[in-house]
């Protein structure tokens, strides 16, 4: 079937279709939601396999050829990332069954999380930039619906920060589209790579690359521009707060990995450099939050803000090595970000509050959540086997090899941040004797923990068995490395 | 101070068909000329704010029991499944199929898939502008 790319998009959008109608019956919205998701995971298998035998596949929308219409290409890295978010929205679809609430779940909750997924599915996958802005948009107006909905004082204050920023970075999207358009010719993302290269090291294009830095850095949350982040994340509870801290901030890192390896690879001695100086200072404001704050929720947020760091470190030196490295590292992180989140939710729920000095001493009572929270802790500061390791070994070691001596020991001294960050976490909640004892009644957390245990051992596996997805990597890393091959299965030249 | 608006609430009764005449016109008019769903849809709005305007939100929505959310939807299922027809003849998604036909009436007529896109198009533009106005409405 020629329209395979097209499905991870289609069905999350025929599914929320059906769920606008079944907005009065909460049980038929969930069935619905989990087939939904479970069948969105499927079709991205099976375009997986697809593009593993084929190699890269394109849909011309509306029979219009590349580069006049508008191309879906699926390349492996695109791929990888939509079965990521597809498999993680299935987890957070089956947490919010106990945690989200009948307020929101009567409010269109299920339908927004789908539309999020098309949004987010559908940056990942479209081959062109306008397209990926109206991605970018789907994706950003259902988060505005999940981070307003409920409707409590803080998340009211949160949204309308994170309105404004998103609006503003929208419209330097355009403004920037409209300038690359200008400059080349070409929306076609493959075609502005083809008509740049042409260009060459032109000063436009440099600046361009500027501007589209900055405008995936506030999705992306990079350094100066993070500031929105901390405080618009921790306002909506656990399940929307793990899809936004695992999906929207990496479909930013993944439009800077894709424009700075497809567009803006010409000038790398002045735009990689500003990119490789930006990801340090981003790791060490990651690293300043998240030792500074006494906050379940707030600690697990400035550590979004850390791998994003690493992410860009691993895109700026832009060697086939740590592009590896950053493939392996983002997929991980998308996975073991929704875990931690998941896990942080419960504790929250256990608890009552996400202040650590009131929390403590739940290893008692709850010792499979414990043990989980601190295996998802040594996967998240990247301790072998688990998943952390395999991407921080090749982005460390590609900085060594390109004497990037400095970055490559902040990375390193990053991972003892982390660790020591999350394990100061795991010892406040689990460990501490509390303040007040704790009720002797146990809180059922059965249907919580089982999604968020599911993505811990998914994030194991992927650690353990880097071996078997190392070729899926690679394949990803060859067309990034080399963007003749996106460009040839594009135009089909 | 009560108000009487007997000759704008009959003037609103005849208008409301003139502007809807006019939105199937525009909408038609969509495929070749300026036009289309997305002005069709406003315009029927338009029509239907001016009964809110005339009478009252009970009055309307007794003559118009429609729940604009479920409209929304119903517009989606219609843009949604248009494009996704393609899937069944195998040629790329959005890819719309036309072709002329004698019509008793009309004459020779072209009908195209992409009419049933717009028509989705109209719908949600209709749904979502009446439930803005409408929650900012009931709000007072």
């Amino acid at each position: 079937m020629i329209n395979l790319p097209i499905l991870p998009i289609l069905i999350p959008l025929a599914a929320a279709i059906v769920l606008i109608f079944l907005s009065k019956s909460v049980s038929a919205q969930r069935i619905v939601s989990v087939i939904a998701s479970t069948a969105t995971v499927i079709s991205a298998i099976i375009v997986m396999a697809k593009v593993k035998s084929d190699g890269i596949q394109t849909v011309d929308m509306g029979s219009w050829p590349a580069p006049f219409g508008i191309t879906l290409v699926s390349d492996m890295l695109s791929i990888l990332l939509v079965l990521t978010a597809s498999v993680i929205t299935l987890c957070v679809v089956l947490y919010s069954f106990r945690s989200i609430g009948s307020g929101r779940e009567n409010f269109y909750y299920y339908p927004i999380v789908q539309f999020l997924l098309l949004g987010v599915n559908g940056s990942f996958t479209t081959g062109d930039i306008f397209n990926l802005f109206v991605f970018f948009e789907i994706m950003l107006m259902s988060s505005y619906v999940l981070i307003v909905i409920g409707g409590t004082k803080i998340q009211l204050r949160e949204s309308i920060k994170y309105i404004l920023v998103n609006v503003i970075s929208s419209a330097i999207f355009v403004i920037a589209v409209g300038f690359l358009y200008s400059v080349t010719g070409s929306l076609n993302m493959a075609h502005i790579s083809v008509r740049i290269s042409e260009i060459g090291s032109e000063p436009i294009i440099t600046v361009l690359a500027v501007l589209f830095l900055i405008v995936f850095g506030l999705k992306g949350a990079i350094f100066p521009l993070y500031f929105w982040l901390p405080g618009s994340y921790a306002a909506p509870p656990a399940p929307i707060l793990a899809l936004f801290g695992s999906l929207l901030t990496k479909v930013g890192i993944y439009a800077i990995l894709r424009t700075y390896t497809l567009f803006f690879y010409h000038d790398q001695p002045f735009t990689h450099d500003i990119l490789s100086m930006l990801a340090l200072l981003t790791i060490v404001a990651g690293v300043i939050g998240a030792l500074a704050y006494r906050d379940v929720k707030q600690i697990l947020i400035y550590n979004i803000i850390i791998a994003v760091g690493i992410l860009l470190f691993g895109i700026a030196t832009m060697t086939e090595e740590s592009i590896a490295g950053t493939v392996f590292y983002l997929i991980h992180d998308m996975i073991i970000k929704a875990g931690l989140f998941l896990l942080g939710g419960i504790m929250i729920y256990i608890a009552g509050t996400s202040n650590l000095n009131k929390m403590g001493g739940l290893i008692r009572q709850y010792p499979s959540l414990g043990w989980t929270f601190l295996l998802a802790s040594f996967a998240l500061a990247g301790i072998p086997p688990l998943s952390g390791f395999t991407g921080k070994l090749l982005i460390v070691r590609s900085g060594f090899a390109e004497s990037e001596y400095v970055g490559s020991i902040i990375v390193l001294l990053s991972s003892l941040a982390v660790l020591y960050s999350v394990i100061n976490l795991f010892m406040a909640v689990f460990w501490k004797t509390p303040e007040t004892p704790l009720p002797d009644v146990k809180k059922r957390t059965g249907l919580l923990f089982v999604p968020a245990a599911a993505l811990v051992v998914l994030s194991v596996l992927y650690g353990v068995g880097t071996e078997a997805v190392y070729p899926y990597v690679m394949q990803a890393v060859d067309a990034l490395i080399q963007p003749e091959i996106y460009i040839d299965a594009v135009l089909k030249e | 101070m009560k108000t009487n608006d007997v000759i704008f609430q009959t003037v609103a009764k005849v208008v409301f068909f003139m502007i809807i005449f006019f939105a199937v016109r525009i909408f038609f008019a969509g495929h070749y000329y300026p036009g289309g769903g997305f002005v069709g849809g406003l315009l029927t709005s338009g029509a239907i704010v001016l009964l809110l305007l005339a009478f009252d939100m009970k009055t309307v929505k007794k003559g118009l029991p429609i729940d604009f959310k479920c409209l929304i939807g119903l517009g989606l299922l219609f843009g949604a499944g248009t494009a996704a027809g393609s899937l069944l003849f195998n040629v790329p998604f959005f890819t719309h199929a036309y072709d002329y036909f004698q019509l008793p009436l009309f004459g020779k007529t072209s009908l195209h898939t992409a009419m049933l896109f717009d028509l989705g198009v109209y719908f949600v533009v209709i749904g979502v502008t009446m439930t803005i106005i409408q929650t900012i409405g009931e709000s007072e």
